[in-house]
């Protein structure tokens, strides 16, 4: 039997909810509809997606961010999020940390994409204190100059979603699919991604990072676990989902024209 | 001190009123939606587009979500987006009723929503359903002391 956690006197409760290996469509196609139809705060942390998978952010142009070449030959599947952002590769390397809001819940933080990306650097500061010169970079977690987590957001009227994935271990040649992207952070110095990324796994093991990223939220949040079938939330009537995987023609459109 | 003479009858020939704070512009005979929206009544018809606050506070914009011509809208319910930083924003109507033109010109230069937002960054224009819920919203004067102490309270 589980004993629930005592609210803490004055936090607001926000709703854990523990994954490992989910699929990334299906993570996104929950957080989506927690975010739309939901009124709780809820914090997602999925231990690993199952397979590699391009995640591209609402605006991202396959031909502009992708080898789509290459995409196309091995078959990697291609998603567009419901977030803002840029363009990343996930795999079972990938840790992935979201929170879902309501902007009163969050004091002193207006429902801008900078005032919490800044919030979202103070939590993170208590995570990773000790382990790495860790700090928010032009919207990027870093140690040092090194680029580990990488952040999205979207905002509705009463309430907003923050979601990172942070690189605890990836494939070099998973890299090789994301093209340099055009808009990239004056940090980035033109380095290529291997140059430019780092591994979480080299300061910290897993099971360190999530219990510390818990206890973080700790202290800001009377966080009670709770147990969600993601599958039953794929096939939820009645909400419509923004998320998408890309269709072969349209990665097919994207393909550079041979003369 | 020249210049700010200047810019005080240009703002007063624009009908643009200026905060004390020399930030956030408003349009004097616009109305306001507490979620930042401006909307400009030509009869029947509004055009709709986000207030100088909203653009300052979202960053710059790099991309517009549309809605297609003929969707319907409802007051207070988002029909759209802007992307900024790392965020989507959901874009709200301040009026009910039915898209019948969208600025297409923002698909080539997002960024006139932060340059011109309330002129050529206009977002939608709505055929309304019911004048009446302009009564719930805002004037001028009202959305900028609205916006004065959301920014002090945070």
């Amino acid at each position: 039997m589980t004993v629930p956690q005592a609210s803490k006197v004055g936090l607001p409760l926000m709703n854990l909810v523990r994954f490992k290996g989910v699929p990334i469509l299906k993570q996104l196609h929950l957080e989506e509809r927690l975010l739309r139809t939901s009124s709780d705060n809820w914090c997602i942390v999925n231990d690993g997606t199952n397979a590699p998978t391009i995640v591209m952010g609402l605006s991202g142009k396959p031909s502009e961010l992708l080898e789509v070449g290459s995409v196309l030959q091995d078959k990697v599947p291609v998603i567009k999020r419901f977030t803002g952002g840029g363009t990343v590769i996930v795999d079972p390397g990938t840790i992935f940390v979201t929170l879902i809001c309501n902007r009163d819940s969050v004091p002193g933080v207006q429902p801008y994409p900078r005032s919490i990306m800044h919030w979202s650097g103070l939590l993170y500061n208590e995570v990773f204190e000790g382990f790495g010169d860790f700090r928010l970079h032009e919207n990027d977690y870093v140690f040092g100059n090194r680029k580990f987590g990488g952040n999205a957001q979207s905002i509705t009227r009463k309430r907003w979603i923050h979601h990172t994935s942070f690189l605890w271990d990836f494939e070099a040649r998973n890299m090789a699919y994301l093209k340099l992207p055009q808009k990239a952070p004056e940090y980035r110095l033109a380095r290529s991604h291997m140059e430019f990324v780092c591994r979480m796994k080299d300061y910290m093991t897993r099971s360190v990072f999530i219990d510390k990223t818990l206890k973080a939220m700790e202290n800001h949040f009377s966080v009670r676990p709770v147990e969600v079938d993601v599958d039953a939330s794929v096939h939820d009537a009645g909400f419509v989902h923004s998320t998408k995987v890309l269709m072969k023609h349209e990665l097919e459109e994207a393909l550079p024209i041979s003369i | 001190m020249a210049s700010r003479l200047w810019a005080s009858r240009a703002a007063s020939y624009l009908r643009i009123s200026a905060f004390n704070r020399g930030f956030a512009s408003v349009v004097k005979d616009f109305k306001y939606a507490d979620s930042h929206e401006w909307v400009k009544v030509e009869g029947n018809s509004a055009v709709v587009g986000i207030t100088d606050h909203a653009q300052d506070h979202l960053g710059d914009v790099v991309y517009v979500e549309l809605p297609e011509v003929g969707a319907a809208v409802t007051q207070g319910g988002s029909f759209g987006a802007v992307e900024s930083v790392k965020a989507t924003s959901d874009i709200n109507s301040p009026v009910s009723g039915k898209v019948v033109e969208v600025n297409e010109e923002l698909s080539n230069s997002p960024g006139l929503v932060n340059a011109s937002p309330y002129e050529t960054g206009w977002i939608i224009k709505v055929e309304m359903s019911d004048n009446g819920e302009l009564k719930s919203l805002m004037d001028s004067d009202q959305y900028s002391k609205f916006c004065e102490e959301e920014d002090a309270s945070h």
